[in-house]
């Protein structure tokens, strides 16, 4: 019928049928790639089972254990020294004096501008081939062990990152609270330690988390200065037995501490900033 | 002090020339490895996007096993890994010649890989500081899905994710450290040689340092210039 006909009579059509969910091509891209990965990780699955021997059990598996508790110990103990550092660093970095301030800048320029590794290689090796002047001021005994030079310039590199963090959080506490402080006649201390800290410490605390991660992931460079770490165990372990195996579970090992921190993290972060959420009712 | 002039010097006598051969191949393993990685990452952060649960599922997986994963030990997986896999399609399946990957191509993949999971992030977020009325606007003008991402899109999504990404390129530089332990011949490694070789170690380990320093200097005047071009059509504040 043509619209010139105008019979004044509504006609009714019949609905269409719904659509059935079509076969896009972002869909099939979608399926065949999780389809890979599944493969992948059967695959994955199907090698380990298949190249495990009892033998390689024996040999590397208490190995691995001692290799993770080195990398918890690194890791540790240079977020904890590093954080104490990174609070003088934060302050010099707020100081209004262009000196200190100036100083604070180029340590932490100095620190995150360069590579970990060549971090490293310069403290161990490089300050190591003092060992006749360090043997003379007696501090030798601290520097001939790969373990002290790890921690010791990981500390100094976490702490540059972790002061980064603090005064980013510091800055961003609005200025009210300050200035509400100084209203009540509160000592210029009392108000940083307990009104600006505590809410900078907040903010502070999803790049904490990701410092520690960071951390985790970066200690695999001791492996290169002899420390027998996680990655050391593994690098090890691969140069006697040729065996791939030592690497894929390296990397399982790896993930599962680094998933698993993340989501303790983001438990730990809900819980302290529990009253400033909203019921989402 | 002579002593140290003539073993930096370039020459027979100098470790300069093999130094200076170090940073070309950390500035061009980083400059290979950018465009790989800013790919890979704006294809992820578009399929994280989509509204195809599985795409999403893929992208996820991927992001988490490749920022959870110390970056040496993807490369030692690329590095010794790779070759192990590909022999046995390319040896054992079809008969060809064993391929030996080198650490150039090793080191471009791992950090590559490592490099486009970050950017996913980056690029994530800036797809949400990107309003839905662009992409109406781009609808309403009549222009393709394709002409939308290219002409409305991309332009203001890479100078929301240019903070994100130039971060990124400064990690990355650093990263390329770590192809010195798979035997390519970057900055750190020939100095390292030059270290060891003269016996020197403080100086040349010294030099390396300030190399890397020099890099993300220059790096960072770079970003700076960058961004305000970036900036230049949003006029005076």
């Amino acid at each position: 019928m043509s619209p010139s006909e105008n019979t004044g009579v509504v006609e009714f059509f019949e609905r269409p049928p719904p659509q059935a969910k079509k076969w896009s091509k972002a869909r099939i891209l979608g399926i065949i790639l999780l389809g890979l990965w599944i493969a992948a990780g059967l695959g994955l699955i199907y090698y380990l089972f298949a190249a495990y021997t009892q033998e390689f059990a024996d040999k590397y598996a208490l190995k691995f254990l001692r290799g993770i508790w080195v990398t918890f110990q690194i890791v540790g103990l240079s977020l904890i020294f590093g954080a104490l550092l990174s609070f003088p660093v934060a302050l010099g970095r707020l100081s209004k004096n262009r000196l200190i301030g100036g100083i604070a800048f180029g340590y932490s320029y100095l620190m995150r501008g360069t590579p970990l590794l060549a971090q490293t290689y310069l403290v161990y090796y490089g300050l190591g081939s003092f060992n006749k002047e360090l043997q003379a001021i007696g501090l030798w005994w601290f520097f001939r062990d790969a373990f002290n030079c790890v921690v010791l310039i990981f500390t100094l590199n976490t702490a540059a990152y972790q002061a980064e963090i603090l005064r980013g959080a510091i800055e961003n506490v609005e200025k009210g609270q300050t200035e509400a402080g100084q209203a009540l006649g509160i000592p210029k201390l009392v108000i940083f330690w307990k009104i600006v800290l505590p809410q900078a410490l907040i903010t502070a605390l999803r790049p904490y988390g990701n410092e520690i991660i960071l951390m985790i992931k970066g200690s695999a460079i001791a492996s290169l200065v002899t420390v027998f770490d996680l990655m050391g165990e593994t690098r090890r372990a691969y140069s006697r037995s040729f065996d791939f195996q030592t690497y894929i579970w390296a990397a399982i090992l790896y993930l599962s501490v680094v998933e698993t921190l993340r989501r303790l993290w983001d438990k730990f972060e809900n819980y302290l900033t529990r009253h400033l959420q909203r019921d989402s009712e | 002090m002579d002593n140290a002039l003539t073993l930096l010097s370039f020459g027979a006598e100098g470790w300069g020339d093999e130094i200076a051969y170090g940073t070309f191949i950390t500035i061009s393993l980083a400059l290979a490895t950018l465009p790989l990685g800013l790919v890979m990452g704006f294809f992820l952060a578009l399929a994280r996007q989509s509204d195809e649960p599985s795409l999403q599922t893929s992208a996820n997986i991927y992001i988490t096993i490749f920022r959870g994963l110390p970056e040496l030990l993807t490369l030692f997986i690329v590095y010794f890994g790779f070759p192990i896999g590909l022999n046995l399609i390319v040896h054992d399946l079809l008969g060809y010649e064993i391929i030996d990957v080198s650490s150039f191509l090793a080191g471009m993949i791992a950090l590559g890989v490592v490099f486009s999971a970050y950017a996913s992030e980056v690029f994530t977020s800036a797809f949400k500081g990107i309003s839905q009325g662009q992409y109406e606007g781009g609808y309403a003008l009549g222009l393709s899905n394709f002409s939308t991402m290219r002409l409305i899109i991309l332009p203001q999504l890479i100078r929301l994710s240019l903070p994100g990404l130039s971060n990124l390129w400064l990690i990355l530089l650093k990263e390329t450290a770590l192809v010195s332990a798979i035997g390519l011949t970057d900055i750190l490694r020939s100095s390292g040689i030059a270290a060891r070789v003269s016996k020197e170690l403080f100086l040349f380990f010294g030099v390396a340092f300030l190399i890397y320093l020099v890099l993300s200097i220059i790096s960072s005047l770079g970003i700076v210039a960058i961004e305000r071009w970036s900036k230049r059509g949003e006029g005076l504040r």
